[in-house]
């Protein structure tokens, strides 16, 4: 027997907002992502020019030389709006603290050659800077940027980058004794070593930048791009020979996040490729020359890592993202 | 062997190891280049790691935390869809109060997103600019959660369905919307004063209370639980605002006359702004919660001078005609309902006039201004609409060039007269409401001459043509849906039906 429960039959009168349809192509039901990003940020009618820049207004098209018929074409795969984003990392770092929890129980990382603990203190902990710089440019293109679509999936990125950074502190302190100290150390190392210098100063260039989708480019396809694959890749499985398997699951994170992160990435930088012939061009342009910046600056580092094994490894993580951007569309 | 043991580190070194320690003093590239905002304005800092962490949350943390409010307020969101929570609110009425929020008020949530991630990006503390990306992402929250909270009735109402548009053009939308335009082209400690000082922490309780408290007089579930939701986020916003505020007076004598400045402005502006929220309180909501004039007197002059006498320890006094502003609150919400009733033909809600109840009630709240002033008014228009002669206003109104409301203000101390002011800038008049205006404008005129005022943009063409059919058509306002009086709108005449659909079932 069906149980029948009596309710009101309420017919609406729309499914959902005018821009939203227009965008749909009819009234048709939205989804949450749709609502809550398209269109939301103001287009016209601006008030007064910035007194920190009167060039252009608050939200400018101007910001970047990259030009789009439609900026919400920049749609987020993942299609996270804010509730979705929060779920999903509160999920993956219930994972990263279990892992926390299990080694410190264990005192896993005791069985780490003290050599190579050394080196985990010269080559990873130092990275919590790199993700500092990253974060900074996803808060440029988050405040540069244009239309929520953008906008919104950079303010995400700049809460992953500070959480990177603080898991990579994390991992410092728990690989000292405590108290702090090997992050000094590696600071040290990302001001000072000569390893680091030519990484450092490509972080610092592009904080610079005036144009919000060349950092986006070089931030996030190219410099992520290369040091992900490299450092939790290649330095990893050097790491597995000198008993730092505990390391690697500490950092699952961002081998999860990288994947993730990765397909946002290509799904804009195609889009933007595929917009024009002046935009493929002009973004062929930057990802050559962030490209070769990069691997120029990144050598130093994988040779200490890597020694005989550094050439092949970065000749390797520069043909893998050569062929993704070739995939995107970009002239390698 | 027993491994070493660990130092357990507290909670503000902790804080202290994972945050501060991040950024460095750049060498390839100069500071300055790297932070080419926040010295133009003349605030010197000389010391930034005297900034106090307010709340020392990780990243991890706080999607921990968010994640669960977030799970926990779609829960309720999918439950009032399903569940036609739209029919158990107090009267259809209410609905009207929400439309002036989703148009003037969620798109201001996104323009502080916006701001914020400037601020995250280029102010060279590391521990406000921690603080500034939080509250970027909570502010991304508050609008998208609004927006798909007010989703709901979006899908059974007029009015709301096309709020980017009207916010970039309807005329009082520019009201709100200038505000914000002016705080983001400002710099930004002066952002950092206008919005997380005068905004959230000196005015929020007279926007955020009476909205979501009037949510829950209206049995508006969805809303309310979003007002709970939202509240610790707000706490978060109150503390920046407080602690902005005492760093940047603690950190040198200078910064005190402009902080002065910028509190003087932002309150004036604050206050003019929520004129609408006062309005919405005394005329809006079915269920009324207390009085404009009571909101006024216990969260601005009880609560605002508690603080501003903890703050006279720095030098920083009462803003600047708040004396007055106080004297307005007696005012403010009837003369801009008057305002929105005579010009209902291009609001983007329903108007109506007070009830006998209601304006009894509003005689009770305004023992010294309504009965004198404001009941003949309304009942005049009353007397008019029985006649069949209802009053419409079909001169285009003056705009204040400050604040951009109608010049409908009268004169403090003299509710019988328009008040007027004029100034001379660069050959051309530009005209204000108040002092408080008038004020602004001469301390910023190349600023304020740039504004974007809809009246003026009419009677330019500027605005889809030269009558009142065109204007509302560029408005993307169905005129006869969305506009006009409550009665006879399509909103009154199907809540009605559910309503007496609802006595058939009770039998």
């Amino acid at each position: 027997m069906s149980i029948d429960i009596k309710t009101m039959n309420v017919e609406p009168k729309r499914h959902t907002f005018a821009h939203v349809a227009r965008r749909l192509g009819s009234d048709a039901p939205a989804s949450r992502y749709e609502e809550g990003v398209y269109d939301v940020q103001a287009t016209t009618h601006f008030h007064y020019r910035p007194l920190w820049g009167p060039e252009l207004w608050h939200f400018d098209e101007g910001r970047t030389a990259i030009k789009m018929e439609d900026w919400y074409l920049f749609k987020d795969p993942r299609q996270y709006y804010y509730g979705t984003y929060t779920i999903a990392r509160a999920n993956m770092h219930q994972t990263t603290e279990r892992n926390f929890a299990f080694e410190e129980k264990r005192d896993m990382l005791a069985n780490i050659d003290p050599a190579w603990r050394e080196m985990i203190v010269n080559y990873l902990i130092p990275l919590r800077h790199f993700e500092w710089g990253a974060n900074m440019n996803a808060c440029s293109i988050s405040d540069a940027g244009y239309g929520t679509a953008i906008t919104s999936a950079a303010i995400f990125t700049a809460g992953d980058r500070l959480g990177i950074a603080q898991i990579l502190s994390r991992i410092g302190i728990v690989l000292g004794s405590g108290d702090g100290e090997l992050l000094d150390e590696a600071k040290k190392q990302w001001m000072e070593a000569d390893t680091w210098q030519g990484i450092r100063k490509t972080v610092e260039d592009s904080l610079v930048l005036k144009d919000w989708f060349e950092a986006l480019l070089a931030q996030f396809l190219v410099m992520d791009g290369l040091v992900y694959p490299l450092v939790y890749n290649h330095f990893d499985t050097q790491g597995q020979k000198h008993g730092a398997a505990a390391l690697s699951m500490l950092c699952e994170f961002m081998v999860d996040w990288s994947t993730e992160h990765n397909r946002w990435v290509d799904a804009v930088v195609k889009v933007a490729v595929k917009e024009s012939d002046e935009n493929q061009a002009l973004l062929s342009q930057w990802y050559r020359d962030w490209r070769d910046t990069m691997v120029e600056a990144l050598s130093p580092l994988a040779s200490m890592v890597l020694t005989e094994g550094a050439e092949s490894a970065i000749a390797d993580v520069r043909e893998q993202l050569d062929v993704r951007a070739g995939k995107l569309g970009l002239t390698v | 062997m027993t491994p070493p043991r660990k130092k357990k580190l507290n909670l503000k070194k902790r804080y202290e190891l994972m945050t501060r320690g991040l950024d460095w003093e750049t060498s390839y590239q100069k500071m300055d280049d790297v932070f080419p905002y926040d010295t133009f304005e003349g605030i010197k800092i000389t010391d930034w790691s005297k900034w106090e962490d307010p709340f020392r949350l990780t990243m991890d943390a706080y999607w921990k935390y968010q994640g669960e409010k977030e799970r926990k307020l779609y829960a309720v969101l999918d439950s009032f869809a399903q569940n036609n929570g739209q029919l158990g609110i107090s009267d259809a009425r209410y609905v009207n109060a929400i439309k002036l929020f989703l148009t003037g008020v969620t798109p201001l949530e996104y323009q502080a997103h916006r701001h914020f991630a400037h601020l995250g990006r280029h102010i060279r503390g590391v521990g406000p600019r921690v603080a500034a990306q939080m509250q970027s992402l909570d502010e991304l929250r508050h609008a998208q959660t609004q927006i798909h909270t007010i989703s709901h009735y979006n899908k059974y109402f007029d009015g709301f369905s096309e709020f980017p548009h009207m916010h970039d053009r309807v005329w009082y939308l520019s009201v709100p919307k200038s505000f914000f335009d002016d705080a983001c082209s400002a710099g930004p400690f002066e952002f950092f004063t206008a919005i997380s000082f005068a905004f959230e922490y000196v005015l929020t309780n007279l926007l955020f209370v009476p909205f979501m408290s009037g949510a829950a007089y209206n049995g508006d579930l969805a809303t309310v639980t979003f007002g709970f939701s939202a509240q610790s986020d707000e706490a978060r916003h109150m503390t920046l605002g407080i602690e902005v505020i005492k760093f940047m007076l603690e950190q040198h004598p200078d910064n005190l006359p402009i902080v002065q400045k910028w509190v003087d402005k932002w309150f004036w502006r604050g206050h003019k702004m929520l004129g609408l929220v006062a309005m919405m309180m005394d005329y809006m909501l079915p269920k009324r919660i207390m009085s404009w004039k009571e909101a006024w007197e216990i969260y601005f002059t009880e609560a605002g001078g508690a603080l501003f006498e903890d703050l006279s320890r720095y030098g920083l006094r009462v803003p600047k005609y708040a004396d007055i502003a106080t004297d307005e609150a007696e005012h403010i919400s009837h003369q801009n309902w008057a305002i929105f009733y005579q010009y209902t033909q291009a609001a983007g809600f329903h108007t109506w006039l007070p009830s006998d109840e209601e304006m009894a009630w509003l005689s009770e709240k305004y023992p010294n201004t309504f009965d004198k002033y404001y009941r003949p008014r309304f009942e005049m228009w009353r007397e008019m609409e029985a006649k069949g002669e209802r009053f419409y206003n079909n001169a285009l109104p003056q705009l204040c060039q400050t604040c951009q409301i109608p010049m409908g203000y009268t004169e403090p101390g003299d509710p019988t007269k328009i008040g007027f002011r004029s100034t001379e800038y660069a050959g051309e008049r530009y005209h204000f409401c108040s002092d408080g205006c008038k004020d602004i404008f001469e301390n910023e005129p190349e600023k304020f001459s740039q504004a974007w005022l809809p009246v003026h943009q009419i009677f330019q063409g500027n605005c889809g043509g030269a009558d009142l059919g065109d204007v509302l058509k560029w408005y993307h306002m169905d005129n006869g849906i969305d506009n006009m009086d409550y009665t006879g709108s399509p909103d009154q005449k199907q809540w009605d039906a559910w309503q007496s659909a609802r006595k058939r079932v009770a039998g």
